[in-house]
């Protein structure tokens, strides 16, 4: 057993916004009916969250909720607490029909603050990211220029941007170029 | 560059989001069917100018199959609906007549 | 000569000084100048040569529809070729070059073509090009190419120094165009609460209206367009954007939006170009009018020049075109020009205008200038060759003849204006003949229409068909307020601001000048000046059967390329009318296509170059690879090693090493990108078996199969091997390129076919790092790194386990794709990289290698497996394979089984696949198809089969193959042929597929 070590090892990079990998964070993919009482109640369990309503995100620290689908989840829990989580979730949900998984390793996070984040994150998704259409609380699951990803907004303004870890790379060049020095869109 | 709205998750989805899946309410033949039945199943399709039924996914968003009913001259979208259901909903055939009096679309209409 | 005049210029700084660069002669201009203006006040009228006949060129327009001055900018990785002048805003330093000519601008070889031209008529390539082949080697490609062509592409071995970045953004109401009538539908619009965003293709708000006078609300035009401006500036709901082209619009509201950051100041941070991806609710389109040229003999000549460019060259940059000037006009509103330049001090000699009854208001003040008008004249002929000297004038009702000759220097042309109606085309929007204004213009009735059936753009101002200042702006108002409305806001209704101008006389249609002008003339009448096109060649389409306008665009070239038809088109289009003899509606316009001026590149491809040109893919060990020899091969957007090449030694040379080592000591495979797809549920079991043509939901607990994926059609997809993990769950491994498109395949036929199968699908590929321990030595190091019992009584071959081995969390599987005792070992990616050091560390003292995908591919095939991607190629099905053993007799159904029944799937003589083996070991190539007996339709021979995978194999010392071959495994041992590309016949033998242990042995240990 040695350390684990998340995709890019907490790079990081300034420009009109700051870009990092926040490194490890615990991630559970849950498949379910979520509206049953029992997946409720493991999910609260997990995440001291609810179980969101379409399209939103609950999100603690590194606890959360999001909404990926009407019958998937994406659960925040500590790193290091994931396969205790995942014991506990399988364990309660017992004869109902769901699948739970353990994704921490299959995902890369990153952070996009200090900065104009909307616009940042408005040059690589089709999505409108104007306030009042667009605020903390919603999970926006898109493409970034030509892979696949998700992201939501805190309260501070900034975004925590989800992808696949065999793209970690090449999203974090794309949050970079997008975030270089002298490219501020000036709208939102 | 289409805009579909994905039933599932709301989203307005822009056409770069999404990914094409041809014909809906095909009904699947396997074994036992006649080599007509099979051929059809395979290879018949509709190709009208003006009303049509088409499966999407919504593959950079929330994953899902849905059904659009669009006009294929206009680009016109009447609506869209979940792709769990054999054919199109008594909802959105009303939305088609309201703007297509008169429309067939296969066995529909 | 044209120079810059002591005052006017209100866009320039005259305290700023530029020093630029044209053809290496260094000048000067003033800050706020274009380079056409520049150029001109430097006294550089000709700008380029004409594209088919090398013709002198001077500029013509003072915006986006200019034709002539494309010029090539900067040097080196920013060179760019067919830059407008007219909209390069001139910086320091600067470097600009003309095109079309060799072997300079004022002496050019090319320009015999144009002594040639009544050899070179329309639909000459058409002509031409008929003849025998042998001319193209020799005749057209060395000759036409040089020739032809704008600028010169950039020299392929630089790249563009510059970045690019695309923006997406949401609009109510997109307005484009910020002249006055763009200012004030923006502003209509954005009073409703509406989200407005206004683009502007220059640098400056306002269009035309500061240059062509009149009053607005009683104020000069200049200093409403500020109030205005400063008004939308402070709207929350406003975004304004100058140097912004609307590029294009398309469905559904889509629109492309064109922004130059920094073109205007290189050396700033930053991007380059920016391309707005717009959603807009409604677009209305302020696109303004263009001027269009008389035809009239020697209208291209370097000193004539669209009336409106002309006084905009005055009253915005203080510069004249020339000293005498002649105004020629079918309408009131070039008598402006004539004022304007008669204030400024340049002599204005006389206005030529056609109609008999001459202007209005505007020519009245020109008379009481001292201007003198000749009402019922044109001009028949300009002379001059590289400069206007001459002009030589006529009357209109004539055929040129009866010549007054008249000396100047430059020629102010107009011929009406006709609406940008470019935007409003793109999409679908139709048009309509205004007979009046002799113009096309938007048809309100067949708009394009959007996702909800109905318009999405909206016309405004000149663009809409109105003329005078106060019509504009009251169509504006209503634009504004409709797009508003459409959008879903309550439009605050509101009084037009009240435009005033001088009273015009009603324009009269000119497409000829003189109006029966004899074949000399009409043969030097420029219809588009871009593409070389003139009133006689439009006619000699006509003659030759060209009845549809957009056959004979193409025919003619008229209003192609980058012009797309903005000075030319409706002078095209009535010249053809009236020689097919029909009305000019009745003949229709050809279709404007985006974008309305060009783009860069760059701005299309926007952040995707260079290092994000695409993702690359990589796994946990990616960055080891990397530093170890790795031989990158693209497999998808993944990278894979190829082989890891060591110092001093070729790709091959590590192969083969690879391929021995694997087989006699120890290898190790970074298997990563396999897909692996977790199945739940009750009904998984049943999915499987629909899923896979053998049976799945037999399989043990503990136990793995290969399996075979197929399509509906039959054929084969994907394969792998599954692992079932408890009662209701199991784990499918797919190729590396199949993930994605299997977890699809699995989630598209649950949710809509078999949606009420309570069966759950998750992609948990990338959750692991895999790596495949192979040879004789693999189970020694997994006992050496200790932990789980890896003996083959724990783990026997098609089994799998889960433990620790060295402290590491693994699934260890028992499956083997290289014939030898092999397990892939999953381990959580982020400890993916710990792990392979690891057993790199202890497999030291057994041989430890590397292997890359060339290896992997040499040892299956040796083994006689298949690869999906080699033997498969979208039209095979496993019975070509031999792969029946894999094909469930008992199930009644799976996706495929119906498709396999069908006759042609059935026919014994469909290609099989067999072993290849050359009869002096040498290697078969890759792809060669097999000869048999006879010849086809077409005189060539009968192919029986073809090579679908071939190597060097190291261990065998010599070539094996796999191939379909007609009847192949009924023919072991016969010979066939295989002619290579090289010319040489290759002799194989067919054998059986296993080249290698035969028995499998080897992985049973």
């Amino acid at each position: 057993m040695s350390d684990p070590v998340s995709a890019l090892n907490h790079v990081s990079y300034v420009g009109i916004a700051r870009v990092e990998e926040t490194g490890l964070q615990g991630m559970i993919t849950l498949r379910g009916d979520l509206s049953s009482a029992a997946l409720g109640k493991a999910v609260k369990a997990a995440t001291g969250q609810e179980v969101p309503d379409v399209r939103r995100a609950a999100v603690s620290g590194d606890s959360g909720a999001c909404w990926m689908s009407p019958d998937e989840l994406l659960l925040l829990v500590p790193y290091a607490e994931v396969e205790a989580k995942l014991a506990a979730l399988n364990e309660a949900l017992k004869g109902e029909h769901a699948l739970a998984v353990n994704v921490s390793d299959a995902r890369a996070v990153f952070k996009v603050s200090d900065g104009p984040t909307r616009e940042v994150m408005a040059k690589l998704a089709p999505a409108d990211l104007s306030p009042g259409v667009f605020e903390p609380g919603e999970i926006r699951r898109t493409r970034l220029a030509q892979v696949a990803g998700a992201f939501w907004m805190e309260e501070d303004g900034s975004f925590r941007v989800i992808c696949f870890r065999s793209t970690a790379d090449y999203v974090f060049k794309l949050l970079s170029v997008a975030a270089q020095p002298g490219s501020e869109v000036g709208v939102f | 560059m289409l805009t579909l709205r994905c039933p599932y998750c709301g989203v307005d989805a822009d056409e770069t989001e999404l990914q094409a899946g041809g014909e809906a309410h095909l009904k699947r033949y396997g074994p036992g069917s006649t080599e007509d039945e099979f051929h059809d199943y395979l290879f018949t399709r509709e190709n009208p100018k003006g009303v049509h039924l088409e499966r999407w996914r919504h593959a950079a968003g929330c994953g899902k199959w849905f059904h659009a009913a669009r006009c294929t001259a206009t680009l016109e979208v009447f609506g869209t609906y979940t792709a769990q259901t054999g054919e199109p909903t008594q909802e959105i055939k009303d939305a088609i007549s309201a703007k297509r009096p008169g429309w067939s679309w296969r066995e529909f209409s | 000569m044209s120079t810059r005049l002591q005052k006017q210029g209100r866009l320039i700084d005259r305290s700023k000084q530029i020093t630029f660069k044209f053809n290496g002669t260094t000048m000067r201009g003033f800050e706020g100048d274009t380079l056409a203006s520049a150029l001109m006040a430097n006294d550089q009228m000709m700008m380029g040569r004409s594209f088919k006949y090398h013709r002198p060129r001077g500029v013509v327009a003072s915006g986006a529809e200019e034709p002539n001055a494309l010029v090539g900018l900067g040097e080196g990785a920013r060179f760019e070729p067919n830059q407008r002048a007219t909209t390069t805003e001139l910086f320091e330093g600067l470097t600009s070059i003309s095109q079309n000519h060799w072997p300079n601008l004022e002496f050019d070889v090319g320009a015999v073509n144009t002594a040639l031209a009544r050899f070179l008529p329309a639909g000459f390539y058409y002509k031409m090009f008929i003849h025998p082949q042998p001319f193209w080697k020799h005749v057209y490609e060395p000759i036409i190419r040089r020739s032809a062509g704008l600028g010169k592409a950039p020299d392929k071995e630089t790249k563009d120094a510059d970045t690019y970045e695309h923006f997406y953004a949401f609009a109510d109401v997109m307005v484009v165009g910020g002249g006055v009538a763009g200012l004030q539908a923006a502003k209509a619009a954005a009073q409703s609460g509406a989200k407005v965003l206004l683009v502007e293709q220059t640098a400056h708000w306002g269009g035309r209206a500061p240059v062509d006078g009149g009053t607005i609300d009683g104020m000069e035009p200049g200093a409403w367009v500020e109030q205005t401006l400063a008004e939308l500036q402070a709207m929350d709901n406003v975004t304004l954007r100058a140097r912004t082209m609307g590029a294009g619009v398309y469905d559904h509201g889509y629109a492309l939006a064109y922004e130059r950051l920094t073109d205007h100041t290189p050396g700033v941070q930053g991007p380059r170009h920016r391309l707005w991806r717009v959603r807009a609710k409604q677009i209305v389109t302020a696109t303004g009018a263009i001027e269009r040229p008389l035809s009239f003999a020697g209208n291209d000549v370097p000193g004539v020049m669209l009336a409106s460019a002309m006084r905009d060259y005055v009253v915005n940059w203080g510069v004249t075109p020339g000293q005498r000037v002649i105004v020629a006009t079918n309408n009131d509103d070039a008598y402006r020009t004539a004022i304007i330049l008669k204030k400024a001090g340049v002599d204005v000699l006389r206005v030529i205008d056609a109609r008999t009854s001459g202007g209005g208001a505007l020519a009245d003040e020109a008379r009481s200038l001292g201007i003198r008008v000749d009402p019922g004249k044109a001009i028949a002929k300009v002379k001059g060759g590289k400069r206007v000297k001459k002009v030589a004038i006529c009357n209109q009702d004539g055929i040129g003849g009866a010549r007054e000759e008249v000396a100047c220097d430059a020629v102010a042309m107009s011929g009406g204006w006709s609406p940008v109606v470019h935007l409003w085309s793109h999409c679908g929007g139709k048009l309509i003949w205004d007979d009046a204004q002799a113009h096309f213009r938007p048809d309100p009735a067949r708009p394009p229409l959007g996702a909800d059936g109905n318009g999405f753009v909206v016309p405004a101002g000149a663009a809409n068909g109105p003329v005078s200042l106060g019509e504009v702006l009251a169509d504006a108002q209503t634009a504004g307020e409709a797009a508003a409305n459409a959008a879903g806001f309550a439009p605050k209704t509101a009084d037009a601001p009240k435009g005033e101008v001088e009273v015009e006389l009603p324009m009269e249609p000119v497409w000829l000048m003189p109006a029966n002008a004899d074949t000399p003339l009409r043969m030097k009448a420029w219809l588009d000046f871009q593409n070389d096109v003139k009133v006689s060649d439009v006619q000699l389409a006509a003659r030759e059967g060209y009845e549809s306008v957009e056959h004979t665009k193409r025919y003619t070239t008229l209003g192609m390329a980058t012009d797309q038809g903005k000075l030319s088109n409706i002078n095209g289009l009535a010249t053809l009318a009236k020689a097919l003899g029909e009305d000019i509606p009745q003949v229709g316009t050809t279709t404007f296509r985006p974008p309305y001026t060009p783009i860069s590149m760059g701005a299309i491809g926007g952040e995707a170059r260079g290092e994000v040109f695409q993702p690359i893919r990589k796994t946990p060990i990616h960055d080891w690879n990397d530093a170890n020899g790795a031989d990158w091969e693209p497999v998808g957007h993944w990278r894979r090693p190829f082989a890891y090449v060591r110092p001093g030694e070729g790709v091959h040379d590590a192969v083969n090493r690879e391929v021995k080592n694997a087989r006699e000591n120890l290898g190790l495979l970074d298997a990563s990108t396999l897909g692996k797809i977790i199945v739940k549920g009750p009904d998984a079991g049943k999915f499987l078996d629909m899923m896979y043509t053998n049976m799945m939901s037999n399989l043990k607990p503990g136990k793995c199969r290969y399996g075979l994926m197929c399509s509906e059609n039959g054929f084969l997809i994907d394969d792998g091997v599954v692992a079932r993990i408890d009662d209701d769950t199991w784990l499918c491994h797919t190729t590396t390129g199949g993930a994605e498109r299997i977890h699809g395949h699995m989630e598209e036929w649950l949710q809509t076919e078999w949606w009420d199968w309570n069966v759950y699908v998750a992609n948990v590929t990338e959750q692991y790092a895999q790596i495949a321990v192979v040879g004789p030595n693999a189970r020694k190091v997994l006992e050496k790194l200790g932990g789980m019992d890896v003996s083959d009584a724990a783990i026997p071959f098609m089994g799998w386990a889960d433990g620790k081995i060295g402290g590491f969390d693994c699934r260890v599987y028992r499956i083997s794709f290289s014939g030898e005792l092999s397990c892939e070992i999953a381990v959580p990616a982020s400890q993916g990289l710990a792990f392979w050091e690891a057993l790199l560390e202890a497999g030291k003292e057994f041989g430890v290698m590397p292997y890359g995908t060339e290896a992997l591919h040499i040892l299956r095939a040796e083994k006689g497996f298949i690869m999906i991607g080699d033997e498969t190629d979208g039209t095979i099905i496993p019975q070509d394979l031999g792969l029946n053993w894999a094909i469930s007799k008992k199930k009644e159904d799976f996706l495929g089984k119906r498709a396999q029944q069908r006759s042609h799937m059935t026919d014994r003589n469909r290609w099989k696949l067999v072993g290849l083996e050359t009869v002096d070991g040498s290697v078969l190539p890759d792809g060669a198809y097999a000869a048999g007996e006879g010849v086809n339709a077409n005189g060539q021979r009968n192919v029986i089969g073809r090579v679908t995978s071939t190597y060097y194999s190291a261990n065998l010392d010599r070539g094996i193959a796999m191939g379909l071959v007609l009847h192949g495994p009924d023919r072991m041992g016969e010979v066939i042929e295989f002619p290579g590309t090289d010319g040489k016949i290759y002799k194989a033998k067919i054998v059986d597929p296993v080249f290698y242990d035969k028995e499998g042995k080897k992985q049973n240990v």
